[in-house]
């Protein structure tokens, strides 16, 4: 068995249970999704039939393939007659490139802010937890919104807000693996070898924290898609003419009765995106991530 | 048990206190109140008066001091859009709100708690497969898409309930189905991971070894240890109350809290979402004290431990 190290390392009165070593079928296929999607948002400007913002008049809200529509327009069209495949190209992009954005800058964050509290212990750590305890007595959406309604909203704004989201379960991990990981005998040795915090840190603990941070990054980018498709649902969120799942969504609702397509093709494509990558995240965690079980 | 309470009532405090600060420093980072209600091409002279009519001359601190003050009084400003005072206009909006989200709250926890149960103790069956894969659906499918979809079934395709807009209780079958059913799979799946950690415990173990009924193990030594983590869930849960349905209230046109926060943020009308968010703070806050002291009354062993040791 080549996974038998990790189970290994699993504590010993852990019930036995049946480890999947190899991602079962559904994972396979949530991979292959995320694949597609990473495809479709690199080589977009390739894929889609039409630009997304061209209209044609001559079909509009033209059903999709398969319930009267034609080839021309595989997915169909909306009211002024933008090709829906196209709109939703440029949509997939635009909501993965920000849920990717939102999620780095959330980690990145929240790790150093774990490491500082850390470090330093006394007054930081207290802060630190302050902070914590701030960004939990509110929900995140409202807290959103509250910013959006005095900042107004900008497309760098949105994406530094929505990583704010979950700074702070980045945060309470890498304090606490850290602080765990310098009770060990391999941070206190390199440090007794002279190396900067810096290279302790960045290094020596990360490396050894890296796994649990990639499954929880993992975990929060689904949430983040969710985030980002609600708000711009609300209209609040990424604004036209630029377009993103929600913001799809949240226009078709108006067509909801004559032209169902226009929303029912981005709805399918967030839930399964969210899907895939939730499956995926749960594969990982229970592959990588012994403390966590 | 005293010491305890007090602790936790000071952090409740602070936390309060860090909420309004936010808010204060998100008012005075968006711009000067001054410049924006004068106009740019206002005197000097009537920026001045104005400025120092309103405190805005003084230092800083002094103005925390006096929004301060002026939250504790219960004076949240007025409306910019039909001068009432903010604290009313939202106030009025809660018991719309709790209309749909507490029976929401009764289907989450009458489904989700016996299902995630079940699935525990049922590992690996079909049930358990059932509970989980509708439980990942539940995650997955965001509440705007899930009410859109309802809509179009029963609305447009059966035309059995209204799709939107209230005054009968019809009007909230569809929003309160809506968040029923995704809260009741998240907690559901939260349930049955509680539940599984606690049955692989040695002391269930010893339990069934020494001979107890399982029925006995299951509801004397099993559900009261996963009681402890389901109740900081279900407590972030009584926290959202009112602000748990902002997309919801906006699918279904449910004039509540939530929808009446959209609107100001679209409009910028900052006085009401203010207010808002110190009521959704002071919820949340409150939820928060009496889940901890919850804990303290479960779990006497957390009553003398420090913060984050519990997690949080």
């Amino acid at each position: 068995m080549p996974e038998a190290p990790l189970a290994a390392a699993a504590p010993v009165a852990a019930p036995p249970q049946t480890r999947q070593e190899r991602p079962s079928p559904l994972v396979l296929l949530g991979l292959c999704w995320v694949a597609l999607m990473l495809l479709v948002a690199v080589f977009g400007d390739f894929l889609q039939p039409f630009p997304y913002t061209q209209m044609d008049l001559r079909n509009r809200l033209s059903p999709p393939v398969g319930f009267g529509g034609t080839w021309l327009h595989p997915l169909g069209t909306d009211e002024l007659g933008r090709d829906v495949l196209s709109r939703l190209i440029a949509s997939v992009r635009t909501s993965l490139v920000i849920a990717f954005g939102a999620t780095v800058v959330g980690a990145v964050l929240g790790t150093t802010l774990g490491f500082l509290a850390a470090h330093f212990r006394g007054i930081v750590e207290q802060a630190v937890l302050a902070l914590v305890d701030f960004s939990a007595s509110i929900p995140f959406l409202i807290l959103a919104l509250a910013v959006l309604a005095f900042f107004g909203n900008s497309m760098g704004l949105f994406v530094l807000l929505l990583g704010l989201h979950a700074w702070e379960r980045y945060a309470r991990i890498a304090r606490g693996l850290a602080i765990s990981a310098s009770a060990q005998g391999y941070a206190g040795a390199v440090r007794q070898l002279g190396a900067s915090p810096w290279r302790v840190y960045g290094r020596h603990i990360l490396p050894n924290i890296a796994s649990t941070l990639i499954v929880s990054m993992t975990l929060a980018f689904p949430e983040v898609i969710l985030l980002e498709s609600g708000l711009s649902f609300l209209g609040l969120g990424v604004q036209p003419p630029d377009t993103s799942l929600g913001n799809m969504v949240g226009y078709g609702r108006e067509y909801l009765t004559r032209a169902p397509w226009i929303l029912l093709a981005p709805a399918c494509v967030i839930v399964l995106t969210t899907l895939s990558v939730s499956l995926i995240g749960d594969w990982l965690r229970d592959r990588l991530d012994p403390t966590l079980r | 048990m005293l010491r305890f309470a007090a602790s936790r009532l000071a952090r409740a405090a602070l936390t309060l206190a860090m909420v309004v600060t936010f808010a204060f420093l998100v008012l005075i980072a968006s711009g000067d109140p001054a410049d924006i209600i004068m106009g740019s091409d206002a005197p000097p002279e009537a920026v001045e008066a104005f400025r120092q009519a309103w405190g805005l001359d003084r230092p800083i601190w002094e103005q925390w001091l006096g929004y301060f003050g002026a939250v504790l009084t219960g004076d949240l400003g007025r409306s910019m859009r039909d001068g009432r005072p903010a604290l009313d206009l939202v106030l009025e909006r809660v018991p719309q709100t709790l209309a749909i989200t507490l029976p929401a709250l009764a289907i989450k926890l009458g489904l989700g708690i016996p299902a995630g149960v079940y699935a525990a103790l049922h590992r690996n069956s079909f049930a358990d497969r059932a509970v989980m894969a509708l439980a990942v659906a539940g995650f997955t499918i965001p509440s705007f898409v899930l009410g859109l979809l309802l809509v179009l079934v029963f609305a447009v395709q059966l035309g059995w309930l209204p799709s939107g807009g209230d005054g009968t209780w019809r009007h909230a079958v569809l929003p309160v189905v809506t968040l029923g059913i995704g809260g009741a799979a998240v907690l559901a799946r939260f349930t049955r991971s509680a539940m599984l950690e606690v049955l692989g415990q040695p002391y269930i173990r010893t339990a069934s070894a020494k001979g107890v009924p399982w029925r006995l193990v299951v509801s004397r030594h099993a559900l009261p240890n996963a009681a402890i983590p389901t109740v900081t869930i279900v407590g972030f849960m009584v926290g959202t109350l009112i602000a748990g349905a902002v997309v919801v209230e906006s699918v279904f046109s449910w004039p509540g809290v939530g929808r009446l926060l959209v609107t100001a943020v679209a409009n910028r009308d900052l006085a009401v979402v203010q207010c808002v968010l110190l009521l959704v703070a002071a919820t949340m806050v409150m939820a928060n004290l009496v889940v901890d002291l919850l804990y303290g009354l479960l779990d006497p062993r957390l009553r003398g431990a420090p913060r984050g040791a519990a997690g949080g």
